[in-house]
């Protein structure tokens, strides 16, 4: 009865495609190598070039040329020595491993489901107890809380991108309007962080929508052009409609959240600071800890959410309309709505991230919500493995955790970023986590009699 | 002319697509009846998938009234109906001729999206849904025990919780027939179900289709090349040529009507056939009217 308990597409993907590289040493070994190996370091020599090979240098009386032609020839020696290794040892791995063994090596990551929760539950107490730890300073807390944010929109996205198969490049246009909808709302109306977080969500929600309706006949790529271009006008609203929004000045002086009215100042003019209430002595690390704490509560509270509407009608809607949409209208399905209220419910959950990023960083303006942070955010989707929430907690973790972490490197983090994506997408094309576990088992379903047709 | 005592289901009154300058379906009539399984059959191209495609709303009919009168129901103009409504509220269900399965859920999923229209209700705008509130897992409960009955009947129950895209293709038959059936129609459209299978795969969906009819009591209509399964297994049969409805009879009358073997076979004028194709031909149709 019980269906095998192998996750479903872990070894779709063979090991080596018939044309690879791979493929082709194998026939005729070291010969071929070196000749893969030249035709690689001549691109490389090629590509350096125009990088490498020449720079602008102040002389006395104007700019001239310098000509570094020794860093080239490095560049392509290094690319060919490295590919005759790369090649080599992937050759003496094959030989070495019984081909027999090989799908049982690729399974998925981090094994079947049952590891694969309680791998997330330890990432979520590691996280829950991150703050007390010896090695956790200020410094790390802020930038757990970046990371947070990033999980959260990561997880927002997953459900138009991952679930209901909609391409969305402009998704930090309702990252913004959650941003903007706080600062504006708490400034001009004096409303606190817990009524404008909802109303934040609302209004993204409603953009959301907007956006849905234009763009609901269309698929892939001009979805994704669509997308992009509405990111591009919140963008260009945001900093043209001066006496809204400031322009490209931003808003700045944003109220700090504070604990259910007790702010976290060293003195405050009216009522009880926090440390005052808890008799504490005063030190800035309690807000920093406090906003970890309220990105943490949003990021599972996104979770939990997106988790339990996976499992319900609409969610597998959405999976449905991902597959195949004219298999959905047989069926009774409402393209149009089903997808409108994927594009609404990602929106609302980068409204509340908005939201929450405004009162963190006290200050927003339109440079922050660049195309590049929804290149980030898709890209956190995608190499997470489309669909899997823990592995857009590990994207995460690689994609904005590590070049935080490795800002001495300066422009060369963007440089190891790069690096990371092709690696990752050549170790697992379809992402970190990239098989998917049914939202519901038969084997898991009581039986109850006498019923049923 | 088909008669028959059971009440009427489905009636095509001049039904036509056009594209462009091409009539798909010509100025097509019929009637199909509940309990029924009314077989569309006509050489390629004879507009039988057009058809369906306007039954179900995937394409608009440029003239004519498709009315479906199912028990218990008001009467639905189709033609007028968007395609997922058609679906919802007039219950009409369809597979498709290449299989269109959600590939990358379970088999079970197929099933309960096969039953979207009552969760959905149930779960109020996924309200309900999100707190887990009664209605809702009653719902869900008697969804599951929809889709294990309807697993149960096409023999795959072992394969519940495996993507569908992993069935062989006779199973993959077999589920988009049971989601089809989750729906829970009044008229079932089955297009080319038998196309692909092996002769006992063929075997085992004839008598699935004839169970069907026989204790659901739905209409059904079936497109299908195989003539052993049509004439084994419907009640009434509709020949189709070139977009107009040549034949509308039962099984035997339908067999020997000269003008089905006209479009099956070609026309003595139309080519010099070898004289004992001639004479089969003859034979056959002599033997009919006999």
């Amino acid at each position: 009865m019980a269906a095998p308990s192998r996750s479903p597409s872990s070894s779709t993907s063979s090991p080596t495609p018939p044309g690879s590289a791979l493929e082709t040493v194998r026939q005729a070994p070291h010969g071929r190598i070196l000749l893969d190996a030249l035709a690689a370091g001549v691109l490389a020599a090629l590509l350096a070039l125009p990088i490498l090979g020449f720079r602008l240098i102040e002389v006395t009386g104007g700019l001239a040329l310098d000509y570094r032609f020794r860093l080239v020839g490095l560049a392509a020696l290094g690319v060919f020595a490295g590919r005759i290794l790369v090649l080599e040892a992937r050759l003496a791995l094959a030989a070495w491993r019984p081909a027999a063994a090989r799908p049982e090596t690729r399974r998925t990551f981090l094994g079947a489901y049952a590891s694969r929760q309680s791998f997330g539950w330890i990432l979520a107490l590691l996280a829950l107890i991150l703050p007390w730890l010896p090695f956790a300073d200020r410094n790390l807390i802020d930038k757990a809380t970046l990371l947070l944010i990033y999980v959260m929109l990561g997880w927002g996205l997953n459900v138009v991108v991952g679930l209901a198969g909609l391409l969305d490049l402009g998704y930090v246009a309702f990252y913004a309007v959650g941003a903007y909808s706080y600062a504006l709302l708490s400034q001009n109306f004096g409303l606190s962080f817990w009524v404008c977080l909802p109303l934040a969500g609302l209004l993204a929600a409603v953009f959301g929508m907007l956006l849905g309706f234009p763009v609901l006949r269309l698929r892939g790529d001009y979805l994704a052009i669509v997308t992009l271009g509405f990111g591009e006008i919140v963008r260009v609203i945001l900093l043209n409609w001066q006496d809204v929004t400031g322009g490209p000045n931003g808003v700045s002086g944003i109220q700090r959240p504070s604990f259910f009215g007790h702010p976290f100042t060293a003195t405050t003019p009216t009522g009880t600071t926090f440390h005052d209430l808890f008799g504490l002595p005063f030190s800035p690390d309690h807000r920093i800890i406090f906003l970890y704490y309220l990105s943490l509560t949003l990021a599972l509270a996104t979770n939990l959410v997106t988790l339990r509407i996976r499992r319900l009608p609409i969610g597998r809607a959405w999976e449905a309309l991902r597959e195949d949409e004219i298999a959905c209208r047989s069926l009774g399905i409402d393209p149009t709505r089903t997808k409108l209220s994927a594009f609404a419910t990602g929106a609302m959950f980068a409204g509340f991230a908005g939201s929450f990023f405004a009162t963190r960083q006290g200050f927003i303006s339109p440079e922050s919500f660049s195309f590049l942070e929804s290149a980030i955010i898709l890209a956190i989707v995608v190499l997470g493995g489309l669909g899997s929430q823990i592995g857009i907690v590990l994207s995460a973790i690689l994609l904005v955790g590590l070049p935080e972490w490795f800002r001495d490197l300066q422009q060369y983090r963007m440089l190891a970023f790069g690096g990371a994506m092709v690696l990752i997408m050549l170790w697992r094309p379809r992402g970190l986590m990239a098989s998917r576990d049914p939202t519901v088992r038969l084997a898991a379903v009581p039986t109850s009699p006498g019923t049923g047709g | 002319m088909y008669c028959s005592s059971r009440p009427a289901l489905l009636t095509v009154d001049h039904l036509s697509m056009r594209f462009g300058g091409l009539f798909a379906v010509n100025d097509l009539g019929f009637t199909a009846y509940g309990s029924e399984i009314t077989a569309i059959i006509g050489p390629n191209g004879a507009g039988k998938t057009t058809l369906f495609n306007c039954l179900t709303g995937f394409y608009k009919p440029s003239v004519g009234r498709i009315a479906l009168t199912a028990p218990g129901a008001p009467r639905f103009l189709l033609e007028r109906m968007d395609g997922y409504r058609i679906a919802r509220d007039a219950r009409v269900a369809r597979t498709f001729q290449n299989i269109r399965l959600f590939p990358g859920m379970s088999v079970l999923e197929n099933l309960l999206v096969g039953q979207h229209t009552p969760l959905m209700r149930a779960s109020r705008y996924s309200l309900a849904g999100l707190l887990g509130l009664r209605g809702y897992r009653l719902q869900e409960r008697r969804s599951l025990d929809t889709a294990r009955y309807w697993l149960d009947r096409t023999g795959l129950t072992a394969q519940a919780d495996q993507p569908a895209g992993s069935l062989p293709y006779g199973s993959q038959r077999r589920l988009e027939i049971a989601r089809a059936m989750c729906t829970e129609p009044a008229l079932l459209c089955l297009d080319e179900p038998a196309a692909g299978l092996n002769p006992r795969e063929s075997l085992d969906l004839n008598q699935l289709i004839l169970d069907i009819r026989q204790e659901q009591g739905i209409g059904i209509l079936l497109i299908e090349h195989d003539m052993s399964v049509v004439m084994t297994i419907s009640d009434h049969v509709i020949v189709l040529d070139h977009g107009s409805l040549i034949a509308d009879d039962d099984p035997a009358g339908v067999r020997c009507d000269p003008a089905v073997i006209r479009a099956y076979l070609g026309t003595a004028e139309d080519e010099d056939l070898p004289t004992e194709v001639a004479a089969d031909l003859n034979r056959t149709a002599a033997g009919g009217r006999s």
